[in-house]
């Protein structure tokens, strides 16, 4: 519940700041609810990879040589 | 006006050390640069001649208070005395060892305005007369000039559309109770990025916090931040870099609003403190509108409010929850 204000508010930051909204995605789901957990992570992957890879936020770590 | 505001502090101060009821007075002297007043503590009758009362105010306060032992007196204006009240509701501060002198805030002049007005000369000295500013100077050849400026062309962004002006809570209030708000209206100039679409955002932002040299300023300054360990300090787990590069500049920036959610006062003295001249209020400002239009709750207004970030109501909004 307490999640649930803190995440309204993050997400509205993080779409203020620019990242699309489809990538920011929150839903309750119980432990005992595998098939749902199951179809969602499909769900959700299938929305962000339409959007292609993020380049916002995104930090190169690879050795410069 | 200021000037007996000045003198009435000074009495108060004067009067408060002399009766012991504080053991000292947290205010403001007249700075060694133009246009910045700096933070001072009197602790003897004599020091507490050196406190004044400007346009030119501009850090907060409230952050002295933190960890301080003993009875102190504050001078606080409308956001410090939120600022004061929001810590009293944290625990950081406790109520019998402040004593709060409300005045009124003129709304602080903001230096880089004028220092932009004035980009081809040298300003060694401003002065203020009622509603202008009187600026001098030499040009850079060394010829000297003086000039007037009015106030409110170079007021500071948050002061225009302050709605408590007065201090809100106060042991004792000093001169007279001015306008409480700024004239602006903040639904107005809150969040302007909101008409902006997703890409144009990004580029907003990075031209805004591009600069940023991550010298915490904003950080040091805020008294919302008074965490013994900073979440940029830690290293086990590393939640965020401490390069340059942009992805851990903007997660700094973006983390740090987060945690003021519901807790920032807008006072302004992260955009004053920053060396870069950085907007930092762009993101704290679309936090605290989220927070009055999600949750009705405006910060630091009353003693023993709970923050919303520690209730929830059944009813909250949830049009955002992917179902």
């Amino acid at each position: 519940m307490y999640a649930r204000r803190r995440f309204a508010l993050l997400k509205s930051l993080l779409e203020y700041v620019g990242i699309e909204s489809d990538r920011i995605h929150f839903t309750w789901i119980s432990s005992a609810e595998a098939g749902k957990f199951q179809e969602k992570a499909k769900e959700i992957v299938e929305k962000v990879r339409k959007l292609g890879p993020a380049k916002k936020l995104v930090k190169d770590i690879r050795p410069k040589n | 006006m200021l000037k007996e505001y000045t003198e009435q502090i000074r009495e108060v101060a004067k009067r408060l050390l002399k009766d012991k009821v504080v053991d000292c007075v947290i205010g403001y002297r007249k700075g060694t640069v133009p246009m910045l007043d700096a933070p001072y503590i009197a602790y003897t009758e004599e020091e507490a001649d050196n406190l004044i009362w400007s346009s030119f105010c501009v850090s907060n306060l409230a952050k002295f208070l933190i960890g301080r032992k003993g009875k102190s007196a504050i001078v606080a204006q409308g956001c410090i005395s939120r600022s004061i009240v929001n810590l009293i509701n944290e625990n950081q501060v406790k109520r019998e060892n402040v004593y709060i002198i409300g005045v009124w805030s003129p709304g602080m002049v903001d230096r880089r305005k004028v220092l932009e007005k004035f980009y081809d000369k040298e300003i060694l000295e401003v002065e203020e007369d009622g509603d202008e500013l009187i600026v001098k100077g030499k040009d850079f050849e060394g010829k000297e000039f003086e000039e007037r400026i009015s106030k409110n062309e170079v007021k500071r962004d948050n002061c225009f559309t302050c709605m408590h002006r007065n201090a809100v809570i106060y042991d004792e209030f000093v001169g007279e109770k001015g306008e409480e708000t700024g004239g602006g209206n903040i639904d107005n100039v809150a969040a302007p990025w909101e008409k902006l679409s997703f890409d144009e955002r990004w580029e907003a932002f990075r031209e805004t916090f591009g600069s940023c040299i991550r010298c915490y300023a904003c950080r040091n300054v805020c008294p919302l931040c008074y965490c013994s360990v900073c979440f940029v300090d830690e290293s086990k787990p590393q939640w965020c870099g401490k390069t340059q590069d942009e992805a851990d500049i903007f997660t700094f920036h973006i983390l740090r609003a987060f945690h003021c959610a519901g807790r920032c006062v807008d006072c302004g003295a992260c955009e004053s403190a920053c060396p870069m001249g950085i907007k930092v209020r762009r993101l704290t400002s679309k936090l605290e509108k989220d927070v009055r239009e999600l949750y009705g709750y405006v910060p630091g207004l009353e003693i023993g409010a709970k923050p919303p970030l520690a209730v929830y109501r059944p009813d909250d909004p949830e049009n955002f929850i992917t179902p």
